[in-house]
């Protein structure tokens, strides 16, 4: 028997909600690095979900770009988040407003 | 000879370019000389085209000159090219003769000026524009010539240009030009407009098939020119105050030459001026006016030169007035002998003034008879001929305008009779101050009155001096003028008759010779009362000088303030409102207020920037969901 | 020979070419990197000469065409050729670039000033060969840098606010002139079939409708209007002029407001006759306007550099009025007027620039006097103000007259009143020169220097062409003449316009 695939979009869809208000909400730097990953997980698991229901590979392809575009992602932004907690150990995001208008 | 006709404008035109490369290094008096020879040199091919067209029959006394094509477009075909008439050649010939006289004249009067040869480069410069300018077979290259008199008349008013007052008259009378150069550029685009040439035969042979209303307008308009450069009223303004100029230019430029190029023109166009009768009582009213009213304002006042320039502008109106009654010859016979005795006058002003160290003012001057005998000798002989007195020159080309006047229209007549009286009293009232009477220069009271009162003349006469003669270059340019000055009347009836085949309709007159005489007599009285009356008053001092010389017309009827007022100070404050006003603010205002709209809105949508990440991330989520809202919505 | 050497290609390679090498130049031989710089432009110089003698001139159409394809999927060539209309203007942009290259002093980095300088004279160049809206549109646009960074760069106290006025304001005119190439390309693609940037295409196929045409003429007409500049859009200019170092306003007079012009006619006539036509009282007007207002202007105007920036507005007045008057003789005289207003007005900036080397002032209060201590350069600055006024005999006078005859012939009410501008250009041009020159001379002016033989030798082929050009105009006259005559019988052909036949002359009538 298998898992309906409701059920699948279900859970992706709460997970990019959670994703979507941790980084609303949030203001560790960190968090909210996670949460986006979150985010794109919850999408990766919608596509893969429409890529079984569907029948079409592409769906899975996308997963495997937006694997590698995450990854380039986190290694830019973790050396981003590195950086700045080298100049202050406490910083939250909403410190870090340089380019205020 | 009449292949070489475009020699004479050419010689001084080499001249001008010799003196202009080598002039400084040729000196003073080298450089006079070469100037002078120049000139000298054209009239005698002047004389030479003369008498080659002598040879020639009445209807055949024309030859065409063609050198180079100069403005070829279109429609529009204008060469660099010569008419040979016997209009054009008596302009060459006084141009060349009298011209030449006084650029002999100026070797010796600009001796010792530090720019003694851009002197003579101006002078032959403006001899070249002169020359071109009758010489021409077309209206533009008229126009060339005349502009160019203008500009080299701007150049020699503002000769001594450190002098503020000499550079502003040189402006005034180049920008008064100008006004009247309007009217002539108008009128050639409406000949071209309806000729489709702008060359004097075709436009001349064809005038006759011009509508009324289109030969009236031509007509006007070129009198508009006319009147800016030949000094007629409202544009006379700037002839009185070009006499800042060295004297042997008011001889040479705003006498005898380029103020008579109106009449000239007038003259030329005489077809076209002959259909539009308007037209012709219209520029006789002007000339008779303005023959009046300069009169008038010359009868008081004390600048040698200045009675003079007035009187300039009086003789113009009478050219002016025969032009309008359609007599032709005798504005160009006045033309002529005006020319003799105007540059006789002129020169001899100037040789009083060389004479007493540049003094101008009549009222320190007297009994230079006994000082400078030719100077006074001659300047008599030209006195007796501009007062009309027989049988000099003037008496018989005033008489044929007043005959003219008479036979057009009374009132223009008397107005021309009271002008040759005034013309007779304020000529004698000059020879009587200058040359007559107590030597009022030497008085110590009057010099010192005298630097008060004519600040001006900052190098006038200071008492302890003797006035001289002046040297043979300047005194044989005299004897030679008195001479013309006093027989130029003989010229009247060859004169009539070798200008015939210009003329579209001879001018006849109608009056009886009963009639004739009777004027005659009327104009030789009144111009003999006038001079009695300049004895009485001036000789034997019956009325005192104040009560002749009203403060109104030695200020000139204040006309020159009234310009200020009315045009020149509105004109000013137009230029400032436009300038500062409706460039600076309004347009340019405009401009920037675009610019300080845009950096407003910056500054107001920079807010929205707020440096917040959350903000950021909510505003991508709003954003998303509007999107997908939006889709749904459109979808369902 | 023109098969043989793409010579107009060359005229546009070669100061680019040169402005590579100056790059590449060590920064601190100035004169060398002068040197190297007047050199090219002395080849373009050269080059343009040998194409006004090659030009054939009974010859119709374009000559010297080069054809290239480019961006084949666009319809985009590298299409270069001239006529008689921009044959002058290259052989002008040849004669001012070599002077503005050693003529003004310098004060500071030459080689930026040499390398941005042949940049520009090459951007000039393709605009006035370029036969493609791409490519006219490319250049057009690369004019706008070198001049941005001269004025940027080189220029006097406000020079920032000038260049930053200057390049905003020409952008938004661009602007809306990219709009109308691209819809003029895609909607002739959907009449035709066909995708081309090909102006000569385009001109003759006319596929517009009317109401089309007249609004695609006004975006056109919106950037060359600010490029001339007409009234009322003209005040960027006043600041560049005077703005910019001497060499800058010079070329900035001398060519860039004639790309303004030469578009008129090239673009607006040609490619939308109809719509020109319409649109003709309207910039007539404006024109006249321009010629009245500017001359206004000038009359008042403190700074003598700022008050030659308003008598170029005048002066491309009468060019505006002689275009849209669409006669023989006013669109000869506009292209001549071009040329001419090049050569004066470039000589006067060049004047203005030698005074101000002297007396490090630009207000005409300040002068005075000078004519006394330089009488060489009073007498050369007369010339040149005398030309500008209109003086018969020399150039200014020839261009002017064609213009308003010709435009008395076709539209008359409007050349009476631009007549009225000659007596406003003597008037505040002489006013002017009385207070500089005339007049005592006193203070620092007393000590005012004389022309030097270099700067003597920097006027001279401008005085040259000036005074030739006046006496014996015929040469170049007979070469606009066909191509101005091809211009009147296209506009002819796709309009209801029929010039009158006087000023065409009786080989038409």
């Amino acid at each position: 028997m298998s898992v309906p695939g409701a059920w699948y979009l279900g859970l992706a869809a709460m997970l990019f909600g959670i994703g979507a208000i941790g980084l609303l909400i949030r203001r560790n730097v960190l968090i909210m690095f996670m949460c986006v990953e979150l985010m794109l997980n919850a999408v990766n698991l919608t596509f893969v979900t429409f890529a079984r229901m569907l029948n079409d590979i592409g769906g899975q392809v996308v997963v495997f770009f937006v694997l590698v575009v995450a990854a380039a992602e986190v290694v830019v932004g973790l050396a981003i988040i590195v950086s700045i907690f080298r100049r202050r150990a406490d910083a939250t995001a909403d410190d870090i407003s340089l380019l205020k208008g | 000879m009449m292949h070489a006709v475009w020699l004479i404008p050419a010689l001084p035109l080499t001249g001008f370019l010799i003196l202009l490369a080598t002039g400084r290094r040729m000196g003073d008096p080298k450089a006079g000389y070469v100037a002078t020879a120049m000139m000298v040199g054209a009239f005698v091919v002047a004389v030479g085209v003369f008498f080659d067209l002598m040879g020639l029959h009445g209807e055949e006394r024309r030859f065409q000159q063609d050198l180079f094509s100069w403005i070829s477009v279109g429609g529009l075909d204008v060469h660099v090219g010569f008419l040979v008439d016997p209009l054009s050649v008596t302009m060459a010939l006084f141009v060349t003769g009298v011209g030449a006289l006084i650029h002999l004249y100026s070797v010796g009067y600009m001796h010792g000026d530090e720019r003694y040869p851009t002197f003579f480069v101006y002078l032959n410069l403006f001899a070249f524009s002169m020359l071109m300018l009758v010489l021409s077979d077309s209206f533009l290259l008229t126009f060339l010539g005349w502009e160019g008199v203008g500009a080299c008349s701007y150049f020699l008013i503002s000769f001594w240009f450190e002098r503020p007052s000499a550079a502003t008259a040189g402006k005034k009378a180049f920008v008064t030009n100008r006004v009247g150069d309007f009217g002539f550029m108008l009128a050639m685009f409406l000949i071209f407009a309806t000729f489709g040439s702008l060359n004097y035969v075709p436009v001349l042979e064809g005038a006759h098939e011009l509508t009324h209303v289109t030969a009236t307008a031509i007509a006007l308009l070129l009198f508009v020119g006319a009147v800016g450069k030949s000094a007629q009223l409202p544009l006379y303004v700037w002839l009185p105050d070009a006499m800042e100029g060295p004297t042997p230019v008011s001889a040479l430029i705003h006498a005898a030459t380029m103020v008579t190029a109106g009449v000239f023109l007038m003259v030329r166009v005489n077809p076209i001026l002959n259909l539009a009768p308007g037209a012709l009582t219209l520029i006789a009213t002007i000339g008779a006016l303005t023959a009046f009213f300069a009169a008038t304002i010359a009868c008081a006042q004390n600048d040698i030169k200045k009675v003079l320039a007035y009187s300039t502008v009086s003789q113009l109106g009478y050219m002016f007035l025969a032009v309008g009654s359609g007599a032709y010859v005798a504005a160009i016979f006045h033309m002529v002998t005006h020319a003799f005795f105007k540059a006789l006058l002129f020169l001899g002003a100037g040789s009083v003034i060389h004479g007493m160290h540049d003094e101008q003012d009549m009222k320190y001057m007297g009994a230079l008879r006994k000082w400078m005998p030719i100077t006074s000798g001659t300047f008599i002989v030209g006195w007796l001929a501009i007062a009309g007195v027989p049988p000099f020159s003037g008496f018989w080309s005033k008489d044929d305008i007043l005959l003219a006047a008479f036979e057009k229209n009374k009132a223009l007549w008397f107005i021309g009779l009271l002008t040759a009286l005034m013309t007779a009293y304020y000529m004698s009232r000059q020879v009587f101050l200058v040359f007559y009477g107590g030597e009022r220069w030497k008085k110590p009271e009057a010099a010192e009155a005298h630097g008060e009162d004519v600040a001006h003349d900052a190098h006038g006469a200071h008492g302890d001096f003797k006035p001289h003669e002046s040297p043979p270059t300047m005194a044989f340019p005299l004897v030679v003028l008195a001479g013309l000055a006093a027989v130029g009347g003989i010229l009247k009836s060859p004169l009539e008759r070798w200008l015939e085949p210009v003329l579209a309709h001879p001018h006849e007159f109608a009056s009886s010779s009963s009639t004739k005489l009777g004027l005659i007599v009327v104009t030789t009285v009144g111009a003999l009362s006038g001079i009695g009356l300049a004895y009485s008053i001036w000789l034997r001092n019956r009325v005192r000088a104040e009560t002749v010389e009203p403060e109104v017309l030695r200020h000139a009827w204040y006309v020159d303030a009234l310009y200020q007022k009315i045009v020149e100070a509105p004109g000013r404050a137009l230029a400032n409102f436009s300038a500062f006003v409706v460039d600076a603010k309004v347009i340019d205002g405009t401009v920037n207020g675009v610019g300080a709209l845009v950096r407003a809105g910056g500054t107001r949508l920079r807010t929205v920037q707020s440096g917040f990440v959350r903000n950021y991330a909510l505003a991508v989520a709003v954003g998303a969901v509007a999107i997908l809202a939006y889709a749904v919505a459109r979808s369902a | 020979m023109s098969g043989s050497l793409p010579i107009l290609t060359l005229l546009v390679l070669v100061p680019v070419l040169g402005a590579g090498v100056v790059a590449l130049m060590p920064r601190d031989n100035e004169r060398l990197l002068k040197l190297v710089g007047v050199t090219f432009a002395g080849v373009s110089l050269a080059l343009a000469v040998a194409l006004m003698f090659d030009y054939r001139a009974t010859g119709t159409g374009f000559q010297f065409v080069s054809d290239h394809v480019w961006i084949r999927s666009f319809g985009i060539s590298w299409k270069l050729g001239v006529d008689g209309i921009s044959l002058f203007l290259i052989g002008l942009t040849g004669v001012l670039f070599p002077l503005v290259i050693v003529g003004p002093a310098v004060h500071k980095d030459v080689k930026g000033y040499v390398a941005w300088m042949l940049l520009l004279e090459a951007g000039c160049m393709g605009v006035f060969m370029s036969l493609d809206l791409f490519l006219f549109f490319l250049f057009w646009e690369l004019v706008l840098i070198p001049m941005y960074f001269l004025i940027g760069g080189w220029g006097y106290d406000r020079r920032i606010y000038a260049t930053l006025k200057f390049f905003l304001y020409t952008m938004v005119g661009s602007a809306l002139m990219l709009v109308g190439i691209l819809t003029v390309v895609f909607l002739h693609q959907r009449a035709t079939g066909h995708l081309t940037f090909d102006v000569v295409t385009l001109a003759n196929e006319q596929s517009l409708a009317s109401s089309t045409a007249r609004w695609l003429f006004l975006a056109f007409a919106a950037s060359f209007a600010i490029k001339v500049p007409i009234f009322p859009v003209h005040t960027w200019l006043p600041d560049a002029h005077t703005e910019a170092p001497t060499g800058g306003s010079v070329i900035l007079a001398g060519i860039m407001l004639k790309l303004g012009t030469y578009g008129f006619l090239r673009f607006g006539l040609y490619l939308f006759p109809q719509a020109a036509v319409d649109m003709a009282p309207l910039f007539l007007t404006l024109g006249t306007i321009g010629i009245i207002y500017g001359a206004v202007v000038a009359i008042m105007q403190k700074d003598l550099k700022r008050l030659v920036a308003y008598s170029s507005v005048a002066h491309l007045g009468f060019i505006v009025v002689g275009t849209f008057g669409l006669s023989q003789q006013g669109l000869e005289g506009g292209v001549l007027q071009m040329v001419n207003h090049g050569l004066s007005t470039g000589a006067l900036f060049f004047l203005v620039g030698m005074i101000y080397e002297r007396r490090h002032t630009r207000l005409i209060a300040e002068l005075g006097g000078i004519q006394r201590v330089a009488p060489v350069f009073a007498g050369v600055f007369m010339l040149v103000m005398l030309s500008s006024i209109g003086l018969p005999g020399l150039n200014g006078f020839v261009g002017e007259f064609l213009v308003l005859i010709g435009t008395f012939v076709t539209h008359r009410w409007w050349a009476v009143v631009a007549t009225a501008g000659v007596i406003l250009a003597a008037l505040y041009l002489l006013w002017a020169y009385q207070r500089v020159f005339h007049g005592p001379v006193s203070g620092e002016n007393a000590t005012f220097s004389e022309m030097t033989m270099r700067e003597r030798a920097i006027m001279a082929p401008l005085v040259a062409l000036i005074v030739l050009l006046g006496v014996y105009p015929k040469p170049v006259l007979d070469r606009i003449a066909p191509s101005v005559r091809e211009l009147i019988a296209h506009v002819q052909e796709h309009s209801d316009y029929r010039q009158p036949a006087v000023a065409a002359g009786a080989a038409e009538r």
